[in-house]
């Protein structure tokens, strides 16, 4: 018998109560989890009673079991061969584990397999920047090529309004301001229309405009027929007029910028006289 | 030797210790995979193959799994489901009834070659209720949880380890006789 120090006594189990619950039997057909198979162990260790009832619950196992035995059941000399086999190819299991060949494979392909995908993706992306790039070249260029069939128009307009049976060509010479300009007036009298060429006029300065004046020389009286404007930007710096004067001649001044009511003299760049047609 | 000698030297490959301990289970390791397979030369070879794996596994047996029968219980239980959820199993048993195991021990009876005394058979399983076969069958030797027994005979659960506990005692009562 096992009698508890007086203190311990409240911790003692009921051995009897722990065997005659069940929980031995379950221990034995391996029903209970890892944590509860420690506690038996451990009861086990402790108390003799509960080792034994282990064991007798086993042994009625066993020789239930073995009376479903196979008629032959192979000696152990069989099984002893295995054994070597079983640790030589644990050996070559060991290697194959060092080197996972199959695995590296695996990641090698996916690893090449993203590389390529992200170079098909940059590559992909560059060649559409470079359409786009491409794109905005070949916009440009029907710009271009649209500008110059206007351009082109233009200068066959002018070209065939200059080479008019009616037109009156007029040289303008450069005057004291600016000794080395000169310009051209076109003039068709019978539309009414004066094309001024001012190629050979200098760029004016920041605020102020070239203004063309007929005139009539007895008495000498000035009319404005218009202001070059937008000089800097016109390309070929032909400025198509109205003129239903019946001018003598033809001068162009600097003005501020709008024009004035009459011509300031001092700034004077070109003149020239109607010579008849 | 004591049991527990033997497993530690089996746990250090040593063949003698684990020939002890072969002649010690084997019998009862291969009846329990015949309750499974059903067939004796099947069953014959896959505890071969049971033993093999105890074997390798050597290391991995220590106390938080129970007793030593148990693991070896456990290992051999759950090669012989591995057989039976086999596709060559499949094909070849398709008209396998699911009896009992009381089939083999009727079978045992007749055989002359059977290593196990008839009337060994007859005393164990005398007076032991059907259910209790059934029961005892399912807990050890097929591996069913208490919950899955429960279902499977059709017993309240909270039953089970008590009625376990009865059918082990009636066991071990017809041992003695």
């Amino acid at each position: 018998m096992y009698f508890p120090v007086t203190g311990e006594y409240e911790k003692v189990m009921d051995v009897q109560e722990y065997i005659a619950s069940g929980i031995l039997e379950l221990y034995v057909a391996g029903q209970l989890s890892e944590r509860e198979n420690r506690e038996v162990a451990t009861h086990a260790k402790a108390h003799p009673e509960i080792l034994a009832e282990i064991e007798a619950i086993e042994a009625s196992i066993l020789s239930l079991s073995k009376t479903a035995a196979p008629k032959t059941v192979a000696s152990f000399d069989h099984v002893l061969p295995r054994l070597e086999e079983v640790q030589e190819t644990k050996v070559v299991k060991l290697e194959e584990k060092k080197t996972p060949w199959p695995s590296y494979l695996g990641w090698a392909a996916s690893l090449l397999l993203a590389a390529g995908l992200f170079y098909v993706y940059d590559q992909n992306t560059e060649l559409q920047s470079r359409i786009e790039v491409v794109e905005e070249q070949r916009s440009d260029l029907e710009k271009q090529i649209f500008e110059a069939k206007q351009s082109l128009e233009k200068s066959e307009t002018l070209l065939t309004s200059l080479r008019d049976k009616n037109i009156t060509v007029v040289p303008l010479g450069g005057q004291q301001v600016s000794p080395d300009s000169y310009a051209k007036a076109y003039w068709n009298k019978a539309e009414n229309k004066v094309f001024i060429d001012a190629q050979g006029l200098p760029t004016p300065p920041e605020g102020m405009v070239y203004q063309v004046w007929s005139l009539t020389l007895n008495p000498l009286t000035p009319t404005s027929v218009g202001l070059l404007s937008e000089f800097e930007t016109d390309e070929n710096r032909v400025f198509a007029l109205s003129n239903a004067n019946a001018s003598e001649a033809f001068g162009i001044t600097l003005e501020p910028a709008g024009g004035s009511e009459s011509p300031n003299l001092e700034q004077l760049y070109a003149l020239g006289t109607v010579t008849g047609p | 030797m004591q049991l527990e000698t033997l497993i530690t030297r089996f746990q250090q490959r040593d063949t003698v210790a684990f020939e002890k301990l072969y002649g010690m289970y084997a019998e009862n390791i291969c009846g329990v995979i015949n309750t499974i397979v059903k067939d004796d030369t099947l069953a014959s070879e896959l505890c071969q193959d049971v033993f093999v794996k105890v074997w390798k596994n050597a290391e991995s047996y220590n106390a938080s799994k129970g007793r030593f029968f148990t693991w070896l219980l456990n290992i051999a239980r759950n090669t012989a489901i591995d057989e039976v959820r086999s596709k060559t199993y499949k094909d070849q048993k398709k008209n396998l009834s699911a009896d009992y195991f009381v089939g083999i021990l009727d079978r045992s009876e007749i055989s002359e070659e059977s290593s196990v005394d008839t009337n060994e058979i007859g005393r164990l399983i005398k007076k032991l209720k059907q259910k209790c076969i059934e029961l005892i069958e399912l807990l050890y030797f097929k591996g069913y949880t208490q919950k899955e027994v429960s279902e499977e005979l059709e017993i309240p659960l909270g039953t089970v380890k008590t009625r376990n506990r009865s059918c082990i005692s009636q066991l071990r009562e017809n041992m003695k006789k």
